[in-house]
């Protein structure tokens, strides 16, 4: 039943203290596909895929990554992770924080610079790779956590917010090339956004909600379901029902 | 592999950080320099009056930076020393010696009699194998008789006080720059970041003691290297294991510094464990007397990991004790460590479980 599945997400309950943030979600997630995990802040997005990534595990139920449960060292080689806010060395250089990462994967050294170049050339880095990130704007900031994610070219990708901060232009080359990893790579993707139009380039959607996914399906399916011409009005007409 | 990673990377960044290198490489000798002048205001050489030296050992003693004036008999020395202002009074007789120290700045007189005291030995140790092979080695004590003519040998307050000073910045400077060093990367959120990598904790563990561990290595010798050559403290027993000891105690306080960093949330709560886990080890150190301590006090000097490293560097800096007669306290200091590191290994899980 599994083995497109790349990733099953069981029954999941997490809970602060008190503060329910995840109510029993199901969810899986098939290979060669890119999700978005669409909602408003703190409806719970970030806690699930930090969960995905197994930085936390759930309070109930269970997540398996390539039929592996998480939490899993061994997986983590196949995940690139991009934080909501990005973790990067100040007072390294771009270059020294790729090189950094990609030694804390398995990667020959050809290999490692092979990757190093790609990764900063997706982004367009390469003019800066060797500027302190502490010079680095928002924006390129963030497009560097992105080439971090990319550099050990993982099976699966984890976004969270990825294009927060980024012009549009870049934007929409971020997306064209995630697409182009999703086609010509199988790239399984997970990307989590409080943007609509970003959510009409993915496969499926799942809508996230005061911890609950209160709709979920490919765009068009959702659209059709609710009657509606975009996934906002679907937004609001599943919220209302929950309630 | 990533361990190697992980040094690079926290030598990189201090390498970077001119202020972290300053406070671990110079802010130390700063201090030192100026305890040492407002402790021992007089650099001048101490003044020892010898009655029946041999001229090699007038030699020596001037080679120790003594200076020493010649007397014959004289017959009252307490007398002799305030009359013609000396330090000390040094009257040989055979192969028993009598030094007599003014001891009005204890730190004067006590250098004074160490540096005689070592002179002294070895001077009959050579005279005994020349003239009779005979090896056993007499105890410095049996040699040489001390009296005062101020005070009696209990009057230490400053006497054993630097070499205390040396462990104590080893101590507090590691503890400070490792702990700000793992907080920083908790605050940045370059640590959750890490452990979405396939590192294992234990591996963030090693990287940091050994990174932090090369650059505490460097400090302590430059500032054993200063305090003893340039600062002239005392130093009786051998140099390597002064440097052994403050090697132990810079292990201690990066350990407990990444571990502590994990109960603070920024930079200034680091701050705050300093008069709470820094300021009362310098009570137990031995600077005050523990002894005179109410009882239920002194036990607290057992869980003060200063208090068997400034016992260890007074053993071997001022009594010259060798490795073994120490080994006890620097077993402990090394099992305060090993305590230390596996609580961080716990101390990490609340960032991943594995
Ligand atoms: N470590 C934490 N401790 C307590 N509450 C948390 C923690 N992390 C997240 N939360 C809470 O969980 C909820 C969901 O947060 P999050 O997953 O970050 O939402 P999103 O990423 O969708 O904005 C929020 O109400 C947030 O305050
Ligand atoms: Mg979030």
């Amino acid at each position: 039943m599994s083995e497109t599945n790349t990733i099953q997400i069981q029954e999941v309950t997490k809970s602060f203290g008190k503060k329910v943030v995840l109510k029993d979600i199901n969810f899986d997630i098939k290979e060669g596909c890119i999700y978005g995990f669409i909602g408003p802040s703190g409806a719970g997005k970030t806690t699930l895929v930090k969960m995905i990534v197994g930085m936390d595990i759930p309070d109930k139920g269970f997540i398996y990554l390539l039929g592996k449960k998480m939490p899993n060292l061994n997986i983590l080689q196949q995940i690139g992770y991009m934080a909501q806010s990005d973790a990067l060395y100040m007072a390294l250089t771009g270059k020294e924080n790729l090189m950094f990462f990609a030694s804390l994967f398995k990667l020959d050294k050809t290999e490692k610079q092979k990757r190093i170049a790609y990764a900063a050339d997706l982004v367009n880095l390469t003019a800066d790779l060797n500027k302190r990130v502490s010079a680095y704007s928002g924006g390129m900031k963030r497009r560097l956590s992105l080439a971090i994610a990319l550099i050990q070219n993982p099976k699966v990708l984890i976004l969270d917010e990825p294009t927060v901060g980024i012009d549009p232009e870049l934007r929409l080359s971020i997306w064209t090339e995630l697409l182009r990893l999703k086609n010509e790579e199988e790239k399984t993707i997970i990307v989590t956004t409080h943007v609509m139009d970003e959510a009409e380039k993915c496969d499926y959607i799942a809508m996230v909600r005061d911890g609950s996914f209160i709709a979920t399906g490919t765009p068009r399916q959702l659209k059709d379901q609710y009657e509606v011409n975009s996934l906002e009005e679907v937004f609001l007409d599943a919220g209302r029902k929950v309630q | 592999m990533r361990t190697v990673a992980l040094i690079k990377r926290i030598l990189l960044q201090i390498l970077r950080d001119k202020r972290t290198l300053a406070l671990l490489f110079v802010a130390p000798l700063l201090v030192l320099t100026l305890m040492n002048l407002v402790f021992n205001g007089n650099t001048v050489d101490p003044v020892l009056g010898v009655a029946n030296g041999n001229q090699q050992l007038l030699e020596k003693l001037k080679g120790a930076d003594i200076e020493v004036k010649e007397y014959n008999k004289v017959s009252n020395v307490n007398e002799t020393i305030l009359d013609k202002n000396l330090d000390g009074f040094l009257q040989v007789d055979g192969n028993k010696a009598t030094i007599t120290l003014l001891n009005n700045d204890p730190s004067i007189a006590k250098s004074l009699e160490m540096k005689v005291k070592q002179t002294y030995s070895k001077e009959i140790q050579l005279k005994l194998m020349g003239a009779n092979a005979i090896r056993s080695e007499l105890p410095s004590q049996d040699l040489m008789k001390t009296n005062y003519v101020y005070g009696s040998s209990d009057t230490e307050l400053f006497d054993t006080f630097s070499p205390i000073l040396v462990g104590f910045f080893v101590f507090f400077f590691v503890f400070l720059i490792s702990g700000i060093g793992l907080l920083n990367e908790r605050t940045t959120g370059t640590l959750e970041r890490l452990l979405a990598t396939p590192i294992k904790r234990g591996e963030i563990v090693t990287g940091y003691l050994v990174g932090y561990g090369i650059l505490a290595v460097i400090q302590t010798i430059i500032i054993v290297l200063f305090a003893i050559n340039v600062l002239d403290m005392v130093l009786v027993g051998s140099i390597w294991n002064v440097i052994l000891i403050n090697i132990i105690v810079a292990l201690v306080a990066l350990s407990l510094g990444i571990l502590l960093s994990s109960f603070a949330s920024s930079e200034f709560q680091m701050i705050q464990f300093i008069p709470i886990i820094v300021v009362p080890q310098i009570f137990f150190s031995g600077i005050f007397s523990i002894e005179g301590m109410a009882e239920w006090l002194q036990v607290f000097a057992n869980f003060m990991p200063l208090y068997y490293a400034a016992d260890a560097l007074k053993g071997v800096m001022y009594e010259g004790l060798n490795l073994t007669d120490i080994s006890s306290n620097l077993y402990i200091l090394l099992a305060f460590s090993a305590v230390f590191i596996v609580l961080n290994l716990f101390a990490l899980k609340k960032y991943r479980k594995l």
